[in-house]
Parts: structure tokens; C-alpha cells; sequence
């Protein structure tokens, strides 16, 4: 789950770390009385789950009352397209107000769970503001790498090594533990996925701050940190996979036309590969979890026709935790209910597969059955309205 | 030999009296696997399935000599729960449980490297349907029915893509020695590695089976095993073709973050240290099959 910057910022804070003065802000008015509190120049951030916001026009250098007016006018309400972001974007609800903060120097500091060591890394590098994946690529010499064990923690000399290693004045080594230590603890007691301050700044009086701040949390984590839980904003996400996931449903919407329901991750996402070679494209992918109720499928249905673009309906289900007359029974109660039209291939194995497949073909609905993987990507990719050339 | 489990592997399920502990744990038994107990805090004394539940797993292998664990605890409590089996003394675990916190499973990976070798606990899982030795036992949530007894091994994180690449190989008549599901998320007990070792010193296995999937480093550290100490032929499939970067994709682990990550260059990497890969997830079975006949004098 990530969370915004500006929550970041504060949850980070209250571990130690510095960060510049500011304010948050949902209308132009308010960014306009931030600003004042603050004195001019500020910077005016959008709030948005994605990053690249500086190149995409979301973060500006306000001067006047004026330059914040327009701007927050500009941002509030829209959404905001990034290299992170799909075409669409993500829309702008606040505004995070700052003090503008001097930059002598930029650095590198993010903290991640590796899953090679199986631990908590920090990654750190002299050359600030550039984006980790640009800069493993381009100078991979310069990241620094160093692994916490679990039992013993972040210990002080781990930080000072990673500090005059990063080239900091003697007199900053020791405020740079400090920031390290906030990180290392907001991460391993608020279970985090991923801390990044990108760039933590040396200021022109030679301070360490964090000039941005992202954290990103692990939701299987959130039934014990409802703090962390508190700062989700749902309209950052797909309001499809939220309702989905309401259902017991793991959706994920995709570009193609081909609606996929389907049990097992692995087996969706090999499904979706099989539509992809028999020259389809999945809409979706869609994992219904274990021991699905036929209610849970037609939920499923449901889910997967909110999408304007799905032309053909897939249902795979290798049953080992699941029962295939529930799927079946499912099946026949979705296409009655929603009164379908379009095609759907449902390919049944595993558990009571007989009785599933009775249930199906005794329902006399046009429902195309399938027995293998195979015949029922190429069933589904045959299916769908052919277009004139 | 089958690898992990036997005949006479006596196993206990920890929560064994909840709903989904006992439903699984009769189809073990159904099948002959030895479940000689259960272990649920504050249950003791009591009788699940005609087996006796035990407060503790220390208990469980003072009373009814445990060997080995199914873990069923739902996620705020797996975690203690694999320590538990491990300092009692079980040489196996594997637990089905999803949801895990990430930072319980990296305190379970930490806590294991405390014990020598002569006593650690070999772990499988979480997020897992578990493992199966056909016509011997299983431990886990799998459909019994649909493996074959043979001589492939199939490893895998998905539960469902491993059915599917044991059901081809069914319909094409070859069986399969021991098939293990390590599960979906991001640290996990056994990796592709551990268990493609299990396999090449197993003398009832001739071939593995290895079905990754998008995520992690896992794939690529089994390529070089496999490439440096492996005499047995491995087919691989990786799922994700089609999966966009940064998306997880239901698995906790799966999501493209790294270099390496994708299905592409999985396979790439999968290729280059001789493992076969299978073109499509349709094809494990028809892949396999091929390798064994070449492998055979003619």
C-alpha cells in the first residue's frame, strides 16, 4: 500500500528525521494561507501515488500569492500524467505546501525489503534526485548496499560507515544516523515495504532534510498497524480492484478484451499468457482465492464487466481447495442474473470436475466448454466478435 | 525415496481443530498419509479426527513422536508457530497459511539459521498448496487424485499451475516421484535451489519439472544450480508473460521490480544454463515427455 508524500513526511518525522516546514492543502485558498504562514518562496507539490511529478508539471516554485493561486487552480481536480502513471493518471485532491529549501547537495537513501538476503538493505548513493532504476543502470559503481540483520538491528557504526562513505563532512555524520535510524525504525515497526528519500539534501548551511519521502507498506501487515491502515486514499487506486478485493476477488484491469476468471495466481497469470500466444489479449486478471461460493462468482462476473471492453468471458478453474460444481453453479447464476450475451468458454478439472461439468452442460445456457488449458485460450480468442477488416 | 516425506513420516497439524485444518487433514488421512496429532493452544486433551490435539508442538513429539508439521494458523500467529515446530525439534515443516507479514517471514528465515545443521528445520512455504508424493502421503491442499505416482519431480510456487503441469503429464501417462509447491510470497522457506537439489540426489527422480513465475531471484539462482551441479534434465515454464511491470499480480511476490524480474528474461536466463523451457503453460506436460525420450537409449 503506498501512501502520499506529505504522510510519509509526517509519519517519518516522528521517528527523527528533519523535514522542511509545510502545510497540507485541498483548495487554492488554503495552499494560499499555507503559503503565508511559510513566507515566500515555497514549493507546491501535487499529491498523487506516483512518481516523475517534477517533469510531468506537478511541482513548482511559487514566488506570490499569485503564482500559488494559479497554480493550485491548475493542479486541484485534474489528474496528473507521469512515466508512472497509465494515460489516465492520477488525480489531484492536495497539495503539499513547503518552505523552499536551499540544495548544496543531493543524495540517495532508500530502504527496502531484499528478497535475496531476505532482509531489510539500504541502498545509498552520492547522486540524489536521479531515479533508482536510471541510476543502477547508468552509474551502478555508485550504490552503496548494506544488509540489517533482523536480530541485532541497525547498529550506530553500520550508519556512520554508510555516512563517510557517502562522502558527508565529519560534524554530519552523526545527524546522518539519525536519519537512518528514523527510517530503519518507521520501516521495521510500521511494516513497511519500502522507504525512499529521494533527494535527502544538504542544505547551504550544511543541514541534513529530507526534500521527499516515499514509503510503500505491507498490506498483509495492515491488520496490526490500523495507523498505517488510516492513511490509505482509496482514489489513488482502481476503484474495480477495491470492490474485487471487497468480494474476497484479486483483480488487477489490464488493456485487452478477454475477461479472465480464473483460481489460482499462477494459473491466472499462465492463462493470461496462453490467451496472449493463441493472439488474444486479456482484459484482466482475476483470482477468485480459494473455497469460492457461487455468489463469489458471480461477483466475479460482475467485476469483470465493468469493464467496457471485455467481449469474451474466460473461466479456468484447476480445483484443489475449490469445488467445481460451486464454479458451475456460479457460472449458470451469473449468465441468468446478468442476462449475458457474449461468449463464455468455461474450462473445468480437479475437484468434483463431474459434477461441474453436469451442472453446466444440464443448464442447456450457450456455454462453450473446454478441457485443456490449451482449447480454452484458443476457444476464448476465436470466440470474440471478429472486427471487419 | 521420495524427497521430504514417506510412508512412515509422522505428522501433526497445527490447527488441526479449525475448519480448514480439519477438512484437509482428513484427506491426508484418506489418502494413508500418517497424521498421528494435532497441536491448537488451549485445545489439549481434546481428539480431532480420532488424533489427539496437543497444547504445544514439544508436547506433540514427547507423546506421538511428531516429525514433522502442517501449519494451518492464520496469519497473526504462523510465524510463531513455524519457530515453535523448529525449536521443538521437527526436521519439517510446510505451512499453507497466506498473508503473512513479510517482516514474520524474515524473523522465521532469521531464527531457522539458529540451529546446526544436524537439527535445523527444513521449511516449505508460506502462501503454499503444500507437497505430495504420489501413492505415499501428502501434506498440504492439493486434489490427491490427479497425480500420477512416477519419477519426475515438479516444483512450483503456484499451487493451480503445478495441477496443471501434473494433470498433462497424467494424460500423457508419467508420474510424478514428489511434487512441492514453495508458495507465492516474497521470502519464502525453500526456494527453486534447495528443492532442485532434493531432486538431483533423489535416485527416484530422472527429471524436474520447475515452474516459476514473474519476481524475485529465485528462478535465476536455480538456472545456475542447475547449470553447475545438476546431471538430471529440468523443463522449465515461467508464468507473466503478459504481466505489465510494477503490477503485482495476486502473489505477493509477484510483481516486476528488479532487472531479471520479467518472464522474458527469466527465461532468457533459464535458456542460457540449458534448461528446457516449455513455449506455452499448455505444453509442461508434451515438453517433459520429450526430454525423458531423449534421455532414454534408443
Amino acid at each position: 500500500m503506498d501512501i502520499h508524500e506529505h504522510q510519509a513526511k509526517e509519519v517519518l518525522k516522528r521517528f527523527g528525521m528533519p523535514v522542511p516546514a509545510g502545510g497540507i492543502a485541498f483548495t487554492p485558498e488554503q495552499a494560499m494561507h499555507e503559503a503565508r504562514k511559510l513566507g515566500y518562496p515555497v514549493i507546491v507539490k501535487a499529491q498523487v501515488h506516483a512518481g516523475g511529478r517534477g517533469a510531468a508539471g506537478g511541482v513548482k516554485l511559487c514566488r506570490s500569492e499569485a503564482e500559488v493561486s494559479a497554480f493550485a487552480l491548475s493542479l486541484l481536480g485534474r489528474n496528473l500524467v507521469t512515466k508512472q502513471t497509465d494515460a489516465s493518471g492520477k488525480p489531484v485532491h492536495r497539495l503539499l505546501v513547503e518552505q523552499a529549501t536551499e540544495i548544496a547537495r543531493e543524495i540517495y537513501l532508500g530502504l527496502v525489503l531484499d528478497r535475496k538476503s531476505e532482509r531489510i538493505m539500504i541502498v545509498a548513493s552520492r547522486e540524489g534526485g536521479m531515479e533508482i532504476e536510471d541510476l543502477a543502470e547508468e552509474k551502478p559503481d555508485a550504490l552503496l548496499r548494506m544488509v540489517i540483520d533482523p536480530a541485532m538491528g541497525l547498529l550506530p557504526f553500520q550508519s556512520r560507515q554508510l555516512g563517510f562513505k557517502l562522502g558527508l563532512a565529519d560534524d554530519r555524520v552523526g545527524q546522518f544516523a539519525t536519519v537512518l535510524r528514523a527510517c530503519y525504525r518507521a520501516f521495521r515497526d510500521l511494516d513497511a515495504t519500502m522507504v525512499e528519500i529521494n533527494p535527502l539534501v544538504i542544505t547551504g548551511s550544511g543541514d541534513l532534510i529530507a526534500l521527499d519521502a516515499k514509503m510503500s507498506f505491507d498490506t498483509n501487515a495492515l491488520f496490526r498497524r490500523p495507523e498505517v491502515a488510516a492513511l490509505r486514499d482509496a482514489g489513488q487506486e482502481d476503484p474495480r480492484e477495491d470492490a474485487a478485493a471487497e468480494h474476497g476477488l484479486n483483480y488487477v484491469g489490464l488493456e485487452g478484451d478477454i475477461g479472465c476468471i480464473i483460481n489460482g495466481a499462477g494459473l491466472a497469470m499462465a492463462t493470461m499468457d496462453m490467451i496472449q500466444l493463441a493472439g488474444g489479449h486479456p482484459a484482466n486478471f482475476l483470482d477468485i482465492g480459494g473455497g469460492a461460493s457461487p455468489d463469489r462468482v458471480v461477483a466475479a462476473f460482475r467485476t469483470v464487466l465493468t469493464d467496457p471492453n471485455v467481449s469474451v468471458i474466460l473461466v479456468n478453474i484447476f480445483a484443489g481447495i475449490n469445488r467445481c460444481d460451486w464454479v458451475a453453479a456460479g457460472v449458470v447464476q451469473a449468465y441468468r442474473e446478468l442476462n449475458l450475451s457474449l461468449p463464455v468458454v468455461v474450462r473445468l478439472a480437479g475437484t468434483n470436475v463431474d459434477e461441474g461439468r453436469r451442472i453446466i452442460d444440464g443448464s442447456r445456457l450457450p456455454l462453450m466448454s473446454a478441457d485443456t488449458l490449451a482449447a480454452a485460450a484458443n476457444t476464448a480468442v476465436k470466440a470474440r466478435p471478429t472486427i471487419a477488416a | 525415496m521420495s524427497i521430504l516425506i514417506h510412508e512412515d513420516t509422522r505428522i501433526i497439524v497445527q490447527g488441526m481443530s479449525g475448519r480448514i485444518g480439519r477438512f484437509h487433514a482428513e484427506d491426508m488421512i484418506r489418502y494413508g498419509t500418517q497424521v498421528v496429532g494435532g497441536v491448537t493452544p488451549g485445545r489439549g486433551g481434546e481428539t480431532v479426527l480420532d488424533r489427539p490435539i496437543f497444547n504445544t508442538v514439544a508436547e506433540a513429539v514427547e507423546a506421538v513422536g511428531a516429525q514433522a508439521s502442517l501449519v494451518f494458523v492464520p496469519p497473526p500467529g504462523a510465524a510463531d508457530a513455524i519457530m515453535e515446530a523448529a525449536e521443538a525439534g521437527l526436521r519439517f515443516a510446510v505451512c499453507v497459511t497466506d498473508g503473512i507479514p513479510s517482516q514474520d517471514m524474515m524473523k522465521v528465515k532469521r531464527f531457522l539459521r539458529r540451529f546446526p545443521a544436524a537439527r535445523k528445520m527444513r521449511f516449505i512455504g508460506p502462501n503454499c498448496a503444500g507437497i505430495i508424493s504420489p501413492g505415499k502421503g501428502f501434506m498440504g491442499i492439493m486434489p490427491p487424485h490427479i497425480y500420477l505416482p512416477g519419477r519426475v519431480g515438479i516444483v512450483g510456487r503456484s499451487g493451480t499451475l503445478g495441477y496443471e503441469a501434473a494433470s498433462q503429464m497424467k494424460a500423457l501417462g508419467i508420474g510424478v516421484s514428489t511434487s512441492v509447491g514453495i508458495g507465492g510470497d516474497p521470502i519464502n522457506g525453500s526456494s527453486f535451489r534447495d528443492i532442485l537439489e532434493l531432486f538431483e540426489n533423489d535416485p527416484e527422480t530422472d527429471a524436474v519439472v520447475m515452474i516459476g513465475e514473474i519476481g524475485g531471484p529465485q528462478e535465476a539462482e536455480a538456472a545456475a544450480y542447475a547449470r553447475d551441479h545438476m546431471s538430471k534434465p529440468v523443463v522449465a515454464y515461467i508464468a507473466g508473460l503478459s504481466a505489465p511491470k510494477g503490477r503485482k499480480m495476486g502473489h505477493a511476490g509477484a510483481i516486476i521490480s528488479a532487472f531479471g524480474e520479467s518472464a522474458q528474461e527469466k527465461v532468457e536466463i533459464l535458456s542460457a544454463a540449458g534448461i528446457t523451457v516449455a513455449p506455452t503453460p499448455s505444453a509442461m506436460g508434451e515438453t517433459i515427455a520429450r526430454v525423458l525420450r531423449v534421455g532414454q537409449p534408443a
